[in-house]
């Protein structure tokens, strides 16, 4: 089964790492896996698109999708900005949402059917973790375990292992501490 | 120990260089190729890789660089793309003609002008006239094995010629896969030391392309016409016995897909290739009798192993990434120009021309021009044609 | 290290190693001859540095000599020679 998730970020945020973290989990379970940016100049701040596909078969498709079984959102004023109009969420389709808690009301996103909404308040996992660089709370990671939680493809102790071996022990350890925090803090918002 | 880690095909090659273990890395920086020099620098600075890293103004240079080193007995890599390739074109000629091993990795870029920094294969396939031999991956892992291999073939005695590996600009180069890194030993052991038929290091004089007389220069270029015949064995071998150590056989100069009993056959060099063979896979479910012949090796061009699979198709679809402007698909051209040495009877052989400048090809893309095509052979199409599909959404 | 391994199939490199006389006996083509007066020499050496082809060999003891098998006759001996210690006459033949 193929599983293709998108990711929206803004610049700085690690979109695109996120992407890459996920592949490497998937290693661990022996599965396969693509993650890459939208293929363009990428700034710090400049709203970002990251993709990732996860399969248990090798994956022969190649380059952008616009269809999504999972979408992510790191930064919920993107949603506002209508970048989520461009996109189609399939059918039983998953959003996670960087947020207190979020209204995502049908205008804002465009869906095959229904959708399930979760949020999580990254932002704040990680402050509290210290995870700032050049004064921006980097998300990336805490989103890795809601992820995961939502769209159980992937165990959050390989996404843990991941992390770790992707950003190796130093900076690891407090990001994995933020996935292993989101994975718990996920809450589930109801379908829209 | 081997180990596997999600790489982007631009790591992929680097970690693939390092393990080839060169004397000197020479290069220029130019988007998408960058991160490969880049990664390179970075274990050169902490110590994992033993090279020497020359700095340089151009790729012209790049590539000076790297051949004058070459020539004196050094293991070398270079990379680049789109112009930076086209920059330093007169040099890719040197390194050939003097017969002198090297590995260059060519991430693949439209050229210019506009500005455009997206992929096709028009700065892989213009080189096709320099005696480099060329392979094309079509994921991370194959990038990362076909670069290893290019240093066993480049430097086999009946070889002597440098190689270029080309994978695709974003597609692979910044899409993170699994690869799997072998073991160093082993590949030490498997590669061994730098083998080449001169060295010019001071020791003995020589002079390298002196004034040479028209009779003795045609006979030099023979002699690469010559290697180019017998790097097709060399190539099936290094790949056999790469598959044998590591695991990995990818099937020699071309790969197949359910080719067995096709009576269509679509055929590609690179990434995109993924997405044809999805879309085949989705044909053959739906009772289609179509494969697919990946072209890994663009020249020597492999007309041997294609006519084998051809000799019974009924009908051929040859799609190409790359234009020659007023004519067609320089790998359309190739293919009809290889078959006619076996046949005065060529199967339907039509050429579509898409994706260029970068314009993704999806595999549902790929599926309907396939099944246009299958019913316009079927309803009795008797000749092949060229198209430039532009795909847009 | 490097190994230098011949090509297989005795294919040709454009390579060029210096060996004496690789255009034949270019003494041939000489019409004018350098004759070289060792009393008037100082041996600096200016026409064995300056001579085109390699073929003048200034001895401190022994004096200018010239190899006239390979010597082309182009002059350049006499024009450098601070001396006038080099001089050229037509050639006569052996």
């Amino acid at each position: 089964m193929l599983y293709e998730i998108l990711f929206y970020g803004r610049g700085g945020q690690g979109a695109v790492t996120a992407s890459h973290i996920l592949v490497q989990a998937a290693i661990y379970e022996n599965k396969y896996g693509q993650g890459f940016p939208f293929f363009s100049a990428e700034r710090r701040g400049a709203p970002v698109t990251a993709y990732a596909r996860i399969s248990d078969k090798p994956i022969l498709r190649r380059g952008v999708f616009s269809k999504a079984d999972l979408v992510v959102v790191f930064d919920h004023r993107l949603i506002q900005l209508g970048l989520l109009k461009k996109v189609l969420i399939k059918n039983n389709g998953i959003l996670i949402v960087n947020a207190r808690g979020a209204e995502i009301s049908r205008n804002h996103i465009n869906v095959e059917g229904k959708v399930h909404v979760y949020a999580v308040d990254a932002t704040k996992i990680a402050e509290e973790l210290g995870l700032i660089v050049a004064g921006w709370p980097v998300v990336n990671t805490a989103m890795l375990g809601a992820i995961v939680r939502a769209l159980p493809i992937l165990s959050i102790q390989s996404v843990e292992k991941a992390i770790i071996e992707y950003l190796g022990p130093r900076i690891g350890e407090s990001n994995r501490e933020a996935a292993s925090r989101a994975y718990k803090e996920l809450v589930y918002l109801g379908e829209v | 120990m081997s180990k596997k880690i999600a790489l982007t095909g631009n790591y992929a090659i680097a970690y693939a260089v390092k393990l080839a273990k060169p004397d000197v890395i020479a290069a220029y920086p130019i988007t998408p190729q960058s991160p490969i020099v880049e990664k390179l620098a970075e274990m050169i600075e902490s110590g994992e890789l033993k090279a020497s890293m020359i700095r340089v103004e151009s790729e012209h240079s790049a590539l000076a660089a790297c051949f004058g080193a070459a020539v004196a007995g050094a293991r070398v890599f270079t990379a680049t793309s789109s112009q930076g390739l086209l920059y330093m074109h007169e040099v890719v000629h040197w390194a050939s003609r003097a017969r002198i091993p090297m590995v260059m990795a060519v991430v693949s870029r439209t050229i210019n002008t506009p500005w455009n920094i997206w992929p096709d294969h028009s700065d892989f396939v213009d080189q096709r006239d320099t005696g480099w031999i060329m392979a094309y991956a079509m994921d991370n892992q194959e990038a990362f094995d076909l670069t290893l291999q290019a240093f066993k073939i480049s430097e086999d005695p009946s070889v002597y010629l440098p190689v270029m590996v080309g994978i695709e600009g974003f597609i692979l180069s910044h899409t993170a896969m699994p690869v799997e890194i072998p073991d160093e030993k082993l590949v030490d052991d498997w590669l061994g030391e730098r083998t080449q038929p001169y060295v010019i290091d001071g020791l003995e004089p020589k002079g390298l392309g002196p004034l040479t007389l028209p009779e003795d220069t045609e006979d030099i270029f023979y002699g690469i016409q010559l290697a180019m015949e017998n790097s097709k064995r060399v190539i099936k071998s290094v790949d056999s016995e790469y598959g044998k150590l590591f695991g990995r056989e990818y099937g020699g100069l071309i790969s197949c897909y359910y080719c067995n009993n096709a009576k269509y056959i679509a055929i590609a060099l690179g990434s995109w290739t993924g997405d044809l063979i999805e879309a085949v896979n989705t044909l053959r479910e739906e009772g289609y009798p179509i494969g697919v012949i990946r072209v890994r090796f663009y020249r020597p061009f492999p007309r041997e192993d294609l006519w084998e699979v051809l000799r019974g198709a009924k009908g051929v679809f040859v799609f190409d990434r790359a234009i020659s402007f007023g004519a067609w698909g320089p790998l359309f051209t190739d293919l009809v120009a290889g078959l006619i040495q076996y046949t005065n009877k060529l199967p339907i052989i039509v050429n579509i021309v898409a994706g260029i400048a970068g314009v993704h090809v999806s595999a549902e893309d790929f599926h309907n021009m396939l099944l246009s095509l299958i019913n316009r052979v079927e309803s009795g199409l008797e000749h092949g044609y060229f198209d430039w599909v532009r795909i847009r959404r | 290290m490097v190994k230098i391994k011949e090509p297989e199939n005795n294919v040709k490199l454009p390579l060029s190693r210096p060996i004496i006389g690789v255009a034949g006996k270019t003494g041939l083509w000489r019409t004018m001859r350098p004759i070289v007066n060792n009393e008037k020499c100082t041996s600096c050496f200016q026409c064995e540095i300056y001579c085109p082809v390699n073929v003048i060999r200034v001895e401190p003891k022994l004096g200018v000599t010239i190899d006239y098998d390979y010597c082309k006759g182009c002059g350049i001996c006499e024009d450098v020679c601070p001396r006038s210690a080099i001089i050229m006459i037509p050639e006569i033949g052996e």
